[in-house]
């Protein structure tokens, strides 16, 4: 049902509103890897992990690396991957194998599966292994489940604002953390919320245009099929903020498989899960975790790797798997 | 606190039913009659049925059969009724004793929405 396809490395514009049929397909074949992303300046180039000897020493370095996890789900023990702990660990093994060290991570939410203390603890425990010692965390809709994200905030969002959001520079590079899950409303995806958009337009007005942007949050920021909920309701105000800029990347996670689509000045990127794979849009009833052969399983989980050269107007995102 | 006056009576119908089930002799027929009860199966992240006609007085019980949590939310403000979340199996229930139409969707997952009618 899941299959594997050798052609991982993608990089393809779309100018065009909505999802193109046959791009999309094509961004679903690379599902099931890992990405290693390199910031160049402005066009993010990406390459899948599993290709990762393929991928030139020099399209590897950069001024600032840094990797994405997503979608750990702690406590998730279903027949779709009973041990999400051993593969979170196999990921941060695979993150203290890279090349190009990674100086900090961005876990892009779902920590944990039911919000409860000890998932938490245990993702903590677990990333304390990885090399980079630094972790920026988002929240995803399994994260906030009981107190309207309350205890989230008070482990994960020391110096964030209102409901968790918060932006911050690394080597000139400047990062956005965003929250999407929180008020959702019947019927509707992802919000962001008027509170958010103001300080957004806000934290980003004094910018240099040639400030490379990096936009991180749980839910896609783009519409990758809003019939399952995947998409948010008010990105297009968030993204209007970013058009003066040369380079924006926006990375999610939610749909436990990689997608890649560059619109413009905007390259999205969606990671994979370290938990569970879930199906293609539209290839089964629902969404939810996806059942693969156990040896197939870490061939479709996965860690995101991104690079950032000056002058170079590319961030590479390189996908890998943890098989 | 609203919410609290909704358990209370949610609890006093259940446990109108326990007492029932127990076989309590002190029952009199007219005012221990057993609630109506209707089921919600949520599945492949929707609720079935997705609309529910019952009579006034009907317990209505939701079971989650997805290998994802989610909750039943009512949308009308103030809430009328608001599950924890529900994981794999784990049921919630409301005795609906008013008619009226109630929506109501999974706050998890919001396109996921479903409505009882009580006549």
């Amino acid at each position: 049902m899941f299959r594997r396809k050798e052609k991982n490395e993608i990089l393809h514009d779309h100018n065009n509103d909505g999802i193109d049929r046959r791009g999309f397909l094509k961004c679903m074949a690379w599902a099931g890897t890992g990405a290693f992303c390199v910031m160049k300046g402005g066009v993010l180039s990406s390459y899948s992990l599993s290709r990762i000897a393929e991928v030139s020493a020099a399209d590897m370095m950069g001024e600032l690396s840094f990797a994405q996890i997503s979608d750990s789900h702690m406590g998730f023990n279903k027949p779709a991957n009973p041990d999400v702990a051993g593969t979170l660990k196999a990921a941060v093994e695979k993150i203290n194998g890279l090349s190009e060290p990674p100086e900090f991570l961005l876990h892009t939410g779902d920590i944990s599966h039911l919000s409860k203390p000890e998932e938490f603890d245990i993702v903590e425990q677990i990333l304390k292994d990885a090399r980079p010692k630094e972790v920026f965390y988002v929240p995803g809709e399994h994260d906030v489940l009981n107190d309207d994200g309350k205890s989230f905030l008070e482990r994960f969002g020391r110096g964030s604002k209102g409901g968790g959001w918060y932006s911050f520079d690394k080597k000139g590079v400047h990062f956005i953390g965003l929250v999407n899950v929180m008020n959702l409303k019947a019927g509707g995806l992802g919000t962001l919320g008027h509170e958010q958009l103001e300080w957004m337009e806000d934290d980003v007005k004094h910018l240099k245009h040639s400030t490379p942007i990096v936009v991180f949050a749980h839910i896609p920021l783009w519409s990758v099929y809003p019939e399952w909920g995947w998409g948010t309701e008010d990105s297009a105000q968030a993204l209007a903020y970013l058009k003066k800029f040369g380079s924006v990347t926006v990375l999610n996670g939610h749909i436990h498989q990689t997608m890649q689509k560059v619109e413009g000045n905007v390259t999205f990127h969606t990671a994979a899960s370290t938990a569970f794979p879930q199906p293609q849009p539209g290839k089964a009833d629902s969404p939810g975790p996806m059942k693969v052969p156990a040896e197939q399983l870490k061939s479709v989980l996965g860690i995101t790797d991104v690079n950032y050269v000056q002058g170079k107007h590319a961030l590479a995102v390189v996908d890998s798997s943890l098989a | 606190m609203r919410r609290s006056v909704f358990t209370g009576g949610l609890l006093a119908a259940l446990g109108m039913v326990a007492g029932m089930a127990g076989g309590s002799g002190s029952c009199t027929a007219s005012a221990q009659q057993k609630p109506a009860t209707a089921d919600v199966k949520i599945d492949n992240f929707s609720f079935g049925p997705a609309e529910l006609t019952v009579p006034v007085g009907t317990i209505v019980t939701w079971t989650n059969r997805d290998d994802i949590p989610h909750t039943v939310v009512s949308t009308d403000d103030p809430k009328v009724f608001k599950s924890k979340v529900l994981d794999t199996d784990e049921k919630f229930s409301f005795a609906f004793s008013k008619a009226g139409t109630y929506s109501y969707f999974c706050s998890i997952h919001p396109k996921m929405t479903g409505k009882v009618v009580v006549q």
